[in-house]
């Protein structure tokens, strides 16, 4: 790499460097970390969510205090909730970090997760508890299977948020494909820094496709037309309320 | 509450002595974190809101427009700052260009649906009494989407106060600066808090500014309010 090359070039260069792919620290490894903190991260959030959203929208209850938890997530700083919580009992390493991103992937759950089962139409749930269907059967029979979609939307914004999200971890030397920005800051190499975010953008473009195929593929087909771009809307949408 | 008394004394959450003894760079980090969110959310404004004009006169482009900053958004924070940063240099710059392109997607969705909920007869009003597209959206369209908009801007002002601490990967993050310094001084966790509180208590206080404009702004909203 001479120094004459411009960022581009000496980005160029850097991916195409096998020694900064392999081993430990290498691009495999980081991405490998990446979405291992993402991954658990996302299911802590499911875990969560799911089950109050899904409940507060059976008994119909709590829209307000939804939106006041998803305008709230959105003026915490990630960077703060990083470097707080490893200072708590939690202790350093990874249960921080992925704490950290599951709090900014309940939001967008618990809110489709509401809305979906919330948005059942009245009419079905009344010939649903008609036929003597009792309220468990009817949550489990009726409600969840025509909140799919929702939920669907949902879970892809959580995804995509919590990849994106996660690049942050680096900050406080939390692993994931952000070390390698970090570190291109830290070394002032400009061919390493657009060398991580186009590896970071790439990745965050592919899950963002390859969920919302899922999504597409997960949303029967009488209610794809309807539902179309739930996925992000949702999330604007709840907040558009409380104003 | 008692957890409290087995933490080490000399690393408590917060302290109003470190507040005293650093009130100038914790005002330098605010005043920073203000100028840079304000900057930023009016550049995107005045980009944002003729793109959801344009996109509310010309139909078709809204597929487009909003599809282009719909990537933008999804390209993480860290990533867009690494790929301005080696041409803009380590500098405010750097940081500003990212919140613009995040806040823009916030905005001219929020506008563009401000926009369509003018309803269609009083439209169709404007077009009688003889408005041109210009006066029209002067008068009737702007007016109306003002709540629209205002949500954007509000929604925009919120992610990008929290949003401004990533600027801290080139030295200028505001109140991130005091979070990841206190962080990185052995654990100060005074300096961590005191950068948080004021992170959540600034989005607030704009937020409520925000709202507080957009009642100004909109009186008929508010008389329906109070039915």
């Amino acid at each position: 790499m001479s120094a004459t090359d411009t960022p581009i070039q000496q980005a160029i260069t850097w991916l195409n460097d096998p020694l900064n792919w392999a081993g430990p620290a290498g691009v495999w490894d980081r991405l490998g970390e990446h979405l291992w903190i993402s991954g658990a991260a996302v299911a802590l959030g499911c875990l969560v969510a799911w089950p109050i959203g899904v409940w507060l929208g059976h008994v119909g209850r709590g829209g307000g205090a939804v939106v006041v938890l998803s305008n709230l997530t959105l003026a915490i700083p990630v960077l703060a909730l990083l470097t707080i919580l490893p200072l708590t009992p939690i202790g350093f390493g990874k249960p921080p970090v992925i704490i950290a991103l599951a709090v900014f992937a309940v939001p967008p759950l618990l809110a489709n997760a509401y809305t979906g089962v919330r948005e059942v139409d009245p009419e079905v749930s009344e010939a649903a508890r008609g036929m003597g269907l009792s309220g468990g059967q009817l949550l489990r029979r009726v409600e969840l299977p025509l909140a799919v979609p929702y939920l669907a939307a949902g879970f892809r914004t959580a995804v995509v948020q919590v990849v994106a999200t996660a690049t942050l971890a680096a900050f406080v030397n939390g692993g994931g494909l952000g070390q390698i920005i970090g570190a291109g800051f830290g070394l002032q190499n400009p061919g390493q820094i657009i060398a991580g975010g186009f590896l970071v953008a790439l990745l965050a473009l592919l899950v963002e496709g390859i969920f919302a195929v899922m999504q597409r593929a997960v949303t029967p087909r009488p209610l794809r037309r309807a539902r179309r771009g739930a996925g992000r809307a949702e999330r604007a949408a709840p907040a558009a309320i409380g104003t | 509450m008692s957890f409290l008394a087995y933490q080490d004394p000399g690393n408590p959450w917060f302290s109003w002595q470190y507040v005293r003894d650093n009130g100038d760079t914790i005002l330098a980090a605010l005043r920073e974190h203000v100028v840079l969110t304000a900057e930023s959310v009016a550049i995107a404004a005045a980009v944002a809101i003729p793109l959801a004009v344009l996109a509310y006169w010309f139909r078709p482009l809204t597929g487009p427009i909003l599809a282009f900053s719909g990537v933008l958004y999804t390209i993480p924070s860290l990533a867009l700052f690494a790929f301005i940063a080696p041409y803009l240099g380590i500098g405010e710059r750097t940081v500003v260009v990212p919140l613009v392109l995040y806040a823009l997607l916030v905005v001219i969705r929020n506008s563009l649906a401000g926009l369509t909920q003018v309803p269609a007869d009083v439209r169709d009003a404007a077009q009688g009494m003889g408005y041109g597209r210009f006066a029209r959206l002067g008068r009737i369209d702007l007016p109306l989407a003002v709540p629209g908009i205002l949500t954007g801007l509000r929604l925009a002002t919120v992610s990008t106060v929290a949003l401004v601490t990533v600027g801290v990967v080139v030295g200028h993050g505001g109140l991130g600066q005091l979070i990841l310094l206190g962080f990185q001084s052995n654990y100060y966790k005074a300096e961590i808090m005191t950068g948080t509180l004021l992170c959540v208590a600034l989005a607030l206080v704009l937020d409520l500014t925000l709202l507080g404009v957009g009642r100004l702004l909109t009186p008929w909203t508010r008389r329906r309010a109070a039915r």
